[in-house]
């Protein structure tokens, strides 16, 4: 059973959100990294990038297929985790910590309401997820 | 997860589902496309031994007295060669010279008749293909045997694949070469077993009685437990043909592609005489061939090649990745594609378009990957 942390933001499209003041720093939860399998490649945005919510953020790649990230609020790139894109595999073991992928500055933080908490995100699981 | 009620099922199915392994729709069949991960399985087959249920695949017997002959107007190999229990790569040609599906021949050990062994995806279509042939040259004494339904199918792949193997096995495996079959008593269950396989390892093809086919399995996983034999999906099963460059049909096979395009000409005998597909073949050769399969791999970051991604020199399209992975074994991006005759060659320099951005590529030696 995949592990669904409490305290985070989750969208449908698989990506979890901890939210620090204006902040947020966003990756993918143990439930999307185990329906992609081994981790092999990470694309991420840079220092300085905008990104909108719902839209294409980054890539991640498995070694049966490509899938892009979406991201889960509107706002700029702070810091993209330099470390997880050397090791992708860590997005596999650590999808919650190690792996974060990246910190975005929130332009309108009422979009965080749009995102679900831990307990409708796990029942979102169960359905969608069939397992 | 797919929908598994609609779904053909090996009688292994319900063992893999225990397994926790993830299954997928395959042509049709509920197979299992990893256990643990991919990575991990992929090194189990290359290091030690994996165990693969292939009860897809499809099979098919062809005997009576003009076997030899029909096989020799069918197939584009040469089945004079074999002598009682060798196999032979072969392909299925349309007269156009494009591939009904790529296929193994073996001459039966006992040497009546012939045993093909057919992909999943084209069981049907290649049936039905040599019913067609059968019927349009009646001149031809043969009987076609579909036998799928009736075969189980098993592959022990890997250097510990015949230390296994023979643990539960009354005939000696030492003696049986590469592409060659035996019939034996595998755990209680008479048997053919072939030293082939779709990995680039040594190991075996085990064919049963359909029935005694989860029983052999279980008794391999007793077998070899001890040098940690693992199941393998059909995720490793194609990093591994892909690092050995076995072919896929589909992918660097097609109705579209000819064998000489996909630089398989010495699975095609031009000097045996008639075969389907031969004047093609022969025209095309001639002309010259505009596009061949080239290996290549990434020299820079940039993900990974991926089937029908465009291949571009100086910004003009010379072809297509047919099949592309990071290989486990090299810890690079490779791939298979083809590509215009005057951009083919090892040294050459490719641009693989991923997302829509050029990613450097380099054209090297296949295989990828060759057993030590």
């Amino acid at each position: 059973m995949a592990e669904i942390k409490s305290g985070l933001h989750y969208t449908k499209s698989h990506e979890w959100v901890k939210v620090d003041g204006d902040t947020v720093t966003m990756g993918v939860t143990d439930f999307a990294q185990s329906e992609l399998g081994d981790i092999t490649y990470l694309e991420l945005p840079e220092a300085g990038d905008s990104v909108s919510k719902s839209e294409p953020l980054g890539v991640i790649e498995s070694v049966k297929a490509a899938s892009d990230i979406y991201s889960p609020v509107s706002g700029e790139i702070v810091e993209a985790n330099d470390q997880a894109i050397d090791a992708p595999e860590s997005v596999n073991s650590s999808p919650y910590d190690d792996a974060w992928l990246v910190k975005i500055k929130l332009s309108d933080t009422s979009e965080l309401d749009e995102l679900m908490d831990s307990a409708t995100y796990e029942k979102f699981v169960e359905e969608e997820g069939g397992h | 997860m797919a929908d598994a009620s609609d779904l053909k099922r090996t009688p292994i199915a319900d063992w893999h589902v225990e397994a926790g392994a993830k299954m997928v729709d395959f042509s049709g069949w509920f197979m299992p496309v990893n256990y643990k991960g991919i990575i991990e399985e992929h090194h189990t087959v290359r290091n030690s031994v994996g165990v693969f249920d292939l009860g897809h695949m499809g099979q098919l017997n062809v005997t009576g007295p003009d076997a030899d002959d029909f096989l020799q107007y069918v197939t584009t190999n040469d089945v004079t060669k074999l002598a009682p229990g060798q196999a032979q790569y072969a392909m299925l040609l349309y007269p156009s010279g494009g591939v009904v599906d790529d296929i193994i021949v073996y001459r039966r050990p006992d040497d009546n008749g012939f045993f093909i062994v057919l992909n999943a995806a084209n069981t049907k279509k290649d049936v039905d293909w040599f019913n067609e042939q059968k019927a349009n040259r009646p001149e031809f004494d043969v009987t076609l045997d579909h036998s799928s339904e009736r075969t189980g199918m098993i592959a022990i792949q890997g250097p510990k694949a015949e230390s296994v193997l023979q643990k539960i096995i009354d005939v000696n495996l030492a003696p049986v070469s590469n592409f060659s079959s035996v019939f034996g008593n595998v755990a209680g269950s008479d048997c053919m077993v072939g030293r082939t396989g779709y990995t680039g390892e040594d190991g075996f093809e085990v064919y049963s009685p359909i029935e005694d086919i989860l029983m052999i399995w279980k008794a391999l996983f007793e077998a070899g437990e001890d040098v940690g034999i693992q199941p393998i999906g059909l995720g490793a099963r194609d990093t591994l043909r892909l690092e050995a460059k076995m072919a896929l049909y589909g992918q660097e096979l097609s109705s579209e592609i000819t064998p000489l395009e996909a630089r398989l000409g010495w699975a095609v005998k031009f000097d045996k005489g008639e075969f389907i597909g031969r004047e093609a073949l022969l025209k095309q050769k001639d002309e010259g061939l505009k596009r061949r399969l080239v290996g290549f791999k990434l020299v820079e970051r940039g993900g990974t090649p991926r089937t029908h991604y465009e291949i571009q020199v100086d910004g003009k399209t010379v072809g297509e990745v047919t099949s592309g992975t990071r290989s486990p074994t090299l810890g690079e991006n490779i791939g298979l594609g083809l590509v215009d005759v005057e951009h083919a060659g090892v040294g050459k320099p490719l641009d693989i378009i991923v997302r829509n951005k050029p990613v450097r590529a380099e054209q090297v030696r296949t295989p990828f990957y060759k057993r030590g």
